[in-house]
């Protein structure tokens, strides 16, 4: 993996973006309001396909490391990118309040992220701005909550060992 | 679930009001109804929604789009049909629900729903120790499991800074290579099957026996087999193992054969298969496909070869592309990474270096049984790793390998506890599905069965 | 039929009829060709799959064919972790079986939710349909597998299975002995198939 120069020299959107470096991947941190463009222009720069996406909740762990003009919030959208020609990685972390849980959608910048985003949905409560079809992915229709949060217990039922004679 | 029961009715039971099938079916669809989850008729659907699921997702000049009223004008309100194939249905490939809307006999819109599998597998690894993680991950795609444990000790190792000896990073990749091997040839069995050739299933499920038997003889378990753990693997190779693996890739080898002879000159599959579920390579790169899928229309992306892990720089193989993009390209593709495979582990064979199976580190990595009884301080220390476990510093850190099926990867945030905060794995075959309704649009229901087979979905890495 | 001049009763003709009683029959023919739905979620059903193929061949045991619609099939095998969104998909399934039916239920997860313990999957498949054998193993090895069966189809053969049902008010509700003169309950026989105890 040879990066050609930092990102920042050559994409003129992430000037003024927080960024950081995390065990040798570049992290950047996008406000919700400049998140698309931000996307946008990454994928003009060559990152033409959207690994990951996924959100964090950090409700246990609110003081994480994070750059000094970055505030922290509960919830996170993470994306990873991916650029084939300079087989590079970048990744977006962008920060979602709780009481305000939404986030515009990528999916008009990579329609690869349609799944994701109904599945970070489903499981953490994050509603997408502009998604063709905010619907749950992996749960019942009709369940209520959203397991992925910390604040969720994971549903564990009690299970009792009986000093009960067996059938032979 | 009651039967319906006509003399209930008769006694004027108030849940059987209507004539008891009618009651009893609405009952049990209402049951399996998914509301939005589902396809439901186009003057219901949104419009990008519908351009979804006819699989016109990229941005294109207006005067080209696909303008929905205007493709599927032509067909009236009756003349389409809206059906559903599984969850439980015989092409065996889990419990992948597909709606599809017909027009006769071809696909005009399709969806799929999934979830029929969710386990709650990234809950589950937040109540897990880093120790036990592996336990987990490796149930979610169950025809790879050791490339699910290869990626998330991979992330745990990364965040923990650790080096890992020579000899295990080998063992690694001698077992993910056999792994891909027998997943392959499980893939190619199902498919065959699905195209109706029940003597594949059994070639490929017998070749799969052979590959299963030597991970037995390493790993104690056919499957799911907890080995390749943070630190290193679970133990080392039994003494003899260069011979039963040379055992293995020979008989492998020497029957892909009859695979071809089954199968690849064979005419009806290949016109089953040829130019069946062809999208252009652009379209598959902003819907995230990555795999065989990806490679079989012409994009060169292989992780092993593009952001080389563990240790496939240092030996010789092909990545393999196609050129059409068809289920054709999609199965040649993987039989002949099935050869590349079976060529790595002949130099692993070569190569294997003498040393370690896991790292030394203490707090990695527990102490050899026999020194528990001699060592108090061995038995502490193995005590305090099994209950406690593993404490990576604060951080994150995503990591990706190359499965049978694509890009698995593992987004790990540590917050310093013996257990991650959040676990997260990037599951190929759930984001390879989002390129199935581009690839079914136009064709027939028959070719639906031939272009899901070649997609090769695996529902615990689709659900989780 | 002319008699043979030394007709002794049915001896005469042994060599040439079997005789047996009717309920054997029946017991003989549904456990040799139980034919299974294919119900495999998960990990399981590929070991299911390889119980199929050529190394541990459940053809032999008359039950390579695997029914894709239930209305066909016998036997169920519920082959993998059971979803809170797959569960009323297995009730529909299972209720889509003709009688006589019988559920194996394959791996841990199946039986009681295995490593599984949280909101998602089911705890244990016998809160849906009722189980006639529980193999446990994540996953079973096709040996696992094979016991499993075998122990349904010596059930099956010696009817406590019918026995058991009819006492417990489940199945399809025959009552063999109101319905079928001159039948007897067969005696209890246990069924021991090789595990030590």
């Amino acid at each position: 993996m040879a990066p050609s120069g930092p990102l920042v020299w050559r994409v003129a959107e992430l000037d003024g973006v927080p960024a950081a470096d995390s065990l040798g991947d570049e992290v950047f941190f996008p406000t919700r309001a400049r998140y698309i463009e931000v996307a946008t222009a990454l994928c003009r720069a060559g990152f033409v396909t959207c690994s990951d996406l996924c959100a964090v909740d950090y409700l246990t762990h609110p003081d994480r490391a994070l750059p000094e003009a970055v505030r922290p919030e509960r919830f996170e959208v993470v994306v990873n990118l991916l650029s084939h020609a300079e087989v590079r990685r970048a990744r977006l972390r962008v920060m979602v309040p709780e009481d305000d849980p939404v986030c515009p959608t990528l999916f008009s910048v990579y329609p690869g992220t349609e799944n994701m985003e109904r599945e970070a949905y489903d499981l953490m409560g994050i509603r997408f701005v502009g998604h063709p079809d905010p619907s749950r992915i992996l749960l019942p229709q009709d369940w209520e909550g959203h397991p992925l949060r910390r604040d969720y217990g994971t549903g564990r039922v009690p299970v009792q060992f009986k000093e009960a004679p067996g059938p032979r | 679930m009651r039967q319906a029961d006509p003399d209930a009715r008769a006694a004027g039971d108030p849940e059987v009001a209507e004539p008891g099938d009618l009651a009893a079916r609405a009952r049990l669809v209402a049951e399996t109804d998914e509301g939005s989850q589902q396809l439901v008729r186009s003057d219901e659907t949104g419009r990008t929604e519908l351009l979804i699921e006819q699989g016109g997702v990229l941005r294109i000049p207006e005067s080209d789009a696909l303008d929905p009223d205007a493709a599927d004008a032509t067909f009236g309100a009756g003349e389409t049909m809206i059906l559903n194939v599984g969850p439980q249905h015989p092409s065996t490939h889990g419990v992948l629900r597909m709606m599809v809307e017909l027009q006769g006999e071809r696909v005009l819109r399709s969806k799929p729903v999934i979830g029929y599998l969710h386990t709650g597998m990234e809950k589950t690894g937040e109540q897990l120790t880093y120790v036990q993680g592996a336990t987990n991950v490796t149930r979610m795609d169950y025809l790879s499991p050791l490339h699910n444990e290869l990626v998330y000790s991979l992330a745990v190792e990364k965040l923990l800074g650790v080096e890992i000896p020579p000899r295990a990073t080998w063992i690694r990749m001698l077992m993910c290579e056999l792994n891909r091997i027998s997943s392959h040839v499980m893939w190619a069995a199902t498919n065959g099957m699905d195209l109706a050739s029940t003597s594949m299933m059994i070639f490929g499920i017998r070749e799969r026996d052979l590959v299963l038997q030597f991970f037995e003889k390493v790993t104690g378990l056919r499957m799911n087999h907890n080995y390749i753990r943070p630190g290193g693997v679970a133990a080392d190779l039994p003494d003899g193992w260069e011979d039963d693996v040379e055992a293995v890739v020979d008989t492998v080898g020497a029957r892909l054969g009859d695979y071809d002879n089954l199968l690849t000159g064979q005419p009806i599959f290949r016109e089953r298969t040829e130019g069946v579920g062809v999208v252009p390579a652009e379209l598959l790169v902003a819907l995230s496909a990555t795999g065989p899928l990806l490679r079989a229309a012409g994009v060169p992306w292989d992780l092993r070869r593009a952001t080389p892990y563990l240790a496939y720089s240092e030996v010789d193989f092909d990545v393999i592309v196609g050129s059409a993009g068809d289920c054709f390209d999609r199965y040649a593709v993987r039989l002949n990474e099935v050869r590349e495979s079976i060529r790595i582990v002949r130099q692993i064979l070569e190569k294997m270096p003498p040393g370690d199976y896991r790292t030394q580190d203490k707090k990695v990595t527990p102490p050899p049984r026999a020194r528990i009884d001699e060592s108090m301080e061995a038995l502490i220390h193995h005590f305090k790793l099994f209950t406690g476990g593993i404490e990576p510093p604060e951080g994150e850190v995503y990591v990706a390998v190359e499965s049978p099926r694509g890009e698995l990867g593992c987004y790990l945030v540590s917050d310093g506890s013996n257990r991650p905060m959040r676990m997260h794995i990037r599951a190929p075959s759930f984001v390879n599905l989002q390129s199935v309704p581009a690839l079914l649009r136009g064709g027939l229901l028959a070719d639906m069965i031939a272009i899901l087979s070649s997609v090769d979905p695996v529902l615990g890495d689709v659900d989780r | 039929m002319p008699l043979a001049q030394s007709w002794n009763g049915l001896e005469s003709l042994s060599h040439n009829l079997v005789t047996s009683k009717l309920e054997d029959l029946v017991r003989w023919s549904r456990r040799s060709s139980m034919w299974p739905a294919t119900f495999g979620l998960a990990c399981c059903a590929i070991e299911m799959m390889a119980t199929g193929g050529a190394e541990y061949d459940m053809s032999r045991f008359g039950m390579e064919v695997f029914r894709a619609s239930p209305r066909q099939a016998d036997l169920m095998i519920v082959a993998g972790r059971v979803s809170q969104k797959m569960a009323p998909v297995l009730r529909q399934v299972y209720d889509q079986m003709a009688e006589p039916k019988w559920v194996i239920s394959m791996g841990v997860c199946a039986s009681t939710g295995g490593m599984f313990n949280n909101y998602a999957v089911v705890q244990g498949v016998d809160e849906i349909v009722p189980v006639d054998v529980y193999a446990p193993g994540c996953p079973p090895g096709p040996n696992t597998l094979l016991h499993a069966i075998l122990t349904l189809h010596e059930k099956v053969r010696t009817g406590e299975i019918l026995r058991r049902r009819a006492a417990s008010g489940a199945g399809a509700g025959v009552d063999l002995a109101a319905e079928v003169p001159g039948w007897t309950q067969p005696l209890a026989t246990p069924v021991h198939l090789g595990t030590p105890h």
